[in-house]
């Protein structure tokens, strides 16, 4: 546990120190740039690039969770089931599209820049969520279910106080997914013209300048773990509760 | 005939069995006693080594269980278990016909044995044959999961809460067959239940355990009429005593000549049964179904349990 | 009355007030849209349009599913009559640089009917044989749809006449990155995966470091794969020998197998460990060895799972393999970031198409695969 945390707080300075000074890494990266050729990606400032991708990854994830757990709790309602097969199949083909085939999808409708972007992270970002959440609604115990009903609860408050927070953990399983893909995805984004600090790295794949790709990569890289493990230790927490 | 000598088994500081020794003879049941966490289970598991105990030595007709491999040792051993262990990917016949397999029986062999135990069993080979596990009902279940522990004819078979799963009624039913069946077929069985009244209706010997150890074992009457230790007791229940007593006692032994009035009790009932009737009818005496008159006495049943301080 | 059929149709109408084709002066500007009644002479089309038509209204029918697929295939036919009316009609009297395009109507019906007919499919509920002959009836549609030059006007049939010898190439890389990646991944997890489910220590250690790989992005993970790859290929001759370079195809793969671990690990200890415990018991109770268990009990149990974990790597890694489009390697990707980079959209298409298609006829045929692989009285 304290070993977890030491590594915790390490890759956190290291983050920070990459995303706010990023000359301090000039001796480490040095080796990897081209002779003569800049170390440190200067175009644009690694913070406001990672907070434009953070932005977006923010902004698509919560679109897509508000809408993937309402759709849920809609089919999950007795009116919906005619649609609980179709939501299954959905999600299921959905899956099957690759996210960057989304992003690329997205351009010729949308145009280049940050609209196509959004739209795929949140496209793409409501399927895990959706499957989650109907996974967690479906699958409460039935008896608990009977004694809400038993103690005279109405279906809104049986939903509020014991539906959604019974099925909150898988929820939030499938966001941390979803957010997971997001950030991933969103690297890709930058293809498209959207300012992501997938930047750095294709910088670097164009000009063969791989202390470029090395400290997109890190940065992103960080980023992705750092989020992934805040929300598994926030499921931890609610799952004990 | 199976020797337990001297077996241990530690866990760390923890001794969950502590030298126990006994002897079960070719033929007979031994039912293995306790509360959960007496050390039973692990008994158990250390005859066909799923357990290797930390210390003495299990034989088998003279032979050491250490001398075998502990998967060619378990081949020659029937192992039965709750919630029967089915394979539910193979069929009944598979099922059953699994140890055979193992040690390399012809095809046909196998599938004549595997006949012969569904027969046994009271389930007709063609309709069940072909089935799968989850096709079956509870109580078929269980006795598919014995009839692949009798398989391949083995020298012991080991129980472990055999009848556990099941409702009391087929558990019943499910007890009779057994011992039905190890009477048929003269099998050594050595079984692990928690309930004392399983093991006072089924075993020739029961060996009650306690913390790990060993702490009476001995013929079902002996332990009822003179319990060892006060755990025995507990287990045996003192209320029931009696009554657990009369149900061991064939109404045969103390059945006298001469006619009675009432219904008849049927040849193969126990003194309890025969109580219970004259309780109900408000009877003294009851008549014996048998070749010449005979009757049993409420007076001659007292005698016969009585007397106990 | 189905209660998704309505909403199919309902869409399906909204669908074809948008515009169902573009024309564009050329390959890289904007077209402009023309409506589904437009795209080609009243006599050409009018076949097109009744069969949409009339197959959104077969999909209102609930109590008849097979009427509700017949539907959805007479709609799917009517659209693709329709593009193929419109494409020489259109172009009569154009530019020769003119491209005509399937536009946004086209695209929302095609996505109302393949619904549209996987909810009919859902509602059936065909077994393995039948899905598997279903989607060959509809494989060997496309084909005799693509080989007969029916479409060839489209835009991306354009970009596809001018670069067929590339086009195969990047399919035969494409497949190598997805399969040759998943074959190395199960022939490491699958014993890694053993190992993992016989010693919960080594599953302790084994499976976060799986997750934590999982989590780094693609574009990151193939990123830092080159400068590890150059400085193996550097220092190593043999390495270099074998074909190992800082970019192009080794990268991408050793990516995409390091991705493909997780779940192939993952889902062996899941499939493991799925066995009943008192199964697993009674095989070793009644002297079952090591071999004998894993092949008998805990395989055939097990198997659906371990499947399962392939059918992930595959799909995901048919999608992934889009990335080594951009560090070199070849694939579908390759044409998706030159039609990003030219503003070319048939381009993008040319490579995006392919493999959304592929991704959904992998997920089929090993969803197939699976169904197959359950044991026999084990629903």
């Amino acid at each position: 546990m304290k070993a977890a945390t030491l590594l915790r707080a390490g890759l956190v300075v290291l983050l920070l120190t990459l995303v706010l000074r990023p000359e301090l890494a000039t001796p480490l990266l040095a080796p990897l740039a081209p002779p003569d050729g800049p170390v440190i990606y200067e175009r644009a400032s690694l913070l406001s690039l990672s907070l434009s991708h953070l932005g977006l990854v923010a902004l698509s994830s919560l679109a897509a969770t508000a809408v993937a757990v309402t759709l849920a709790v809609l089919v999950t309602r007795p009116f919906g089931a005619a649609f609980r097969p179709l939501a299954r199949t959905v999600t299921n083909l959905g899956q099957t599209f690759p996210p960057v085939a989304v992003l690329a999808l997205a351009v010729p409708v949308m145009g280049f820049g940050a609209g196509p972007t959004l739209v795929a992270l949140f496209l793409y970002g409501l399927l895990p969520i959706f499957e989650n959440a109907m996974a967690g609604l479906t699958a409460l115990p039935p008896a608990t279910l009977d004694a809400a009903r038993g103690m005279g609860f109405s279906r809104w408050r049986q939903l509020r106080r014991v539906e959604i927070p019974l099925a909150l953990p898988v929820i939030l399983a499938g966001v941390r997914l979803s957010v997971v893909i997001a950030l991933g995805t969103a690297t890709i984004g930058s293809t498209v013209a959207a300012r992501t600090l997938g930047e750095v790295i294709i910088a670097g794949l164009l000009t063969s300048n791989t202390a470029y790709v090395v400290q997109g990569g890190l940065v992103v890289g960080l980023f992705a773990v750092l989020i992934h493990d805040a929300l598994v230790q926030l499921e931890r927490r609610l799952t004990r509760r | 005939m199976i020797e337990i000598d001297g077996i241990t088994k530690r866990y760390g500081d923890t001794t969950a069995v502590d030298a126990v020794s006994m002897t079960a003879q070719t033929g007979t049941i031994t039912a293995i006693v306790g509360t959960s966490g007496s050390g039973k289970t692990t008994l158990l598991r250390m005859i066909n080594r799923l357990v290797e105990p930390s210390k003495g030595e299990v034989r088998i007709n003279g032979t050491p269980t250490s001398a075998i491999k502990p998967h060619l040792l378990r081949r020659r051993i029937g192992y039965a278990i709750q919630g029967h262990g089915l394979f539910p990917h193979h069929s009944v016949a598979r099922n059953i016909g699994a140890v055979p397999q193992l040690l390399g029986w012809s095809p046909d062999k196998i599938r004549a044995r595997v006949d012969e135990l569904l027969d046994l069993f009271s389930m007709a080979p063609d309709e069940f044959r072909d089935r799968y596990p989850s096709d079956l009902s509870g109580g078929q279940q269980q006795r598919v999961g014995v009839a692949r522990a009798l398989a391949s004819r083995p020298d012991l078979l080991l129980m472990d809460e055999p009848f556990g799963a099941l409702d009391p009624i087929i558990r019943a039913r499910a007890q009779d067959d057994l011992r039905r069946i190890q009477r048929a077929l003269g099998s050594t069985i050595m079984l692990v239940t928690h309930d004392m009244e399983e093991a006072i209706r089924l075993a020739d010997r029961i060996a009650v355990m306690d913390a790990g150890k060993l702490v009476q074992h001995g013929p079902p009457a002996d332990i009822i009429a003179t319990p060892a230790t006060p755990f025995v007791a507990e287990m045996v229940g003192e209320a029931d005593r009696p009554l657990r007593l009369l149900s061991l006692i064939p109404v045969t032994e103390i059945a006298e000549d001469g006619a009675a009035d009432g219904p008849p009790l049927p040849a193969d009932a126990t003194l309890r049964d025969a109580l219970s009737a004259c309780l109900w009818t408000g009877r003294s005496a009851l008549p014996v179904v048998g070749a010449s008159p005979a009757h049993v006495t409420l007076d001659a049943i007292r005698a016969r349990v009585g007397g106990h301080g | 009355m189905s209660a998704p059929g309505v909403a199919f149709a309902l869409t399906g109408l909204a669908l074809l007030l948008a515009p169902f084709m573009t024309l564009a002066a050329n390959r890289i500007v904007a077209g402009e849209g023309v409506a589904p009644w437009a795209v080609a002479p009243m006599a050409a089309g009018l076949p097109g349009l009744l069969a949409i038509g009339v197959g959104l209204m077969l999909g209102l029918v609930r109590a008849l599913p097979r009427l509700r697929l017949g539907g959805a295939v007479l709609g799917l036919a009517g659209a693709v009559w329709l593009l193929a009316a419109g494409g020489p009609s259109l172009l009569e009297g154009a530019d020769q640089y003119a491209r005509v395009s399937p536009g946004a109507g086209f695209w929302g019906l095609l996505a109302v009917f393949v619904l549209l007919m996987a909810d009919a499919l859902a509602q059936l509920n065909p077994g393995p044989a039948a899905r598997a002959g279903l989607l060959g009836l509809g494989l060997g549609g496309l084909a005799i749809l693509l080989g007969s030059g029916a479409l060839a006007d489209l835009s991306v049939a354009q970009e596809f006449a001018g670069r067929s010898d590339a086009f195969v190439a990047a399919t035969l890389r494409h497949l190598a990155l997805a399969f040759g990646s998943l074959a190395t991944a199960a022939l490491i997890g699958f014993p890694l995966g053993l190992l993992c489910h016989r010693r919960a220590g080594l599953r302790g250690a084994i499976l976060p470091l799986l997750s934590f790989l999982q989590t780094v992005p693609s574009l990151a993970m193939f990123g830092i794969m080159i400068p590890l790859l150059s400085w193996l290929a550097a220092t190593l001759p043999a390495a270099r020998a074998i074909g190992i370079a800082g970019i192009g195809f080794a990268p991408a793969f050793i990516a995409l197998v390091l991705y493909s671990l997780l779940p192939v690990v993952g889902n062996t200890v899941a499939g493991l460990a799925s066995v009943p415990p008192p199964a697993n018991e009674a095989a070793r109770g009644m002297g079952m060895t090591p071999p004998q268990r894993l092949y008998r009990v805990e395989l055939p149990l097990g198997l659906p799972i371990l499947l399962t974990g392939l059918r992930i790597v595959l799909v995901q890694n048919i999608g992934l393999a889009v990335i080594a489009g951009l560090i070199g390697g070849g694939g579908y990707g390759s044409f998706v970031f030159q039609g990003l980079n030219q503003t070319a959209t048939d381009l993008i298409l040319l490579g995006a198409l392919p493999t959304v298609l592929l991704a959904m006829v992998a997920a089929i045929v090993m969803d197939i695969l699976v169904d197959l692989s359950r044991p026999k009285g084990r629903a």
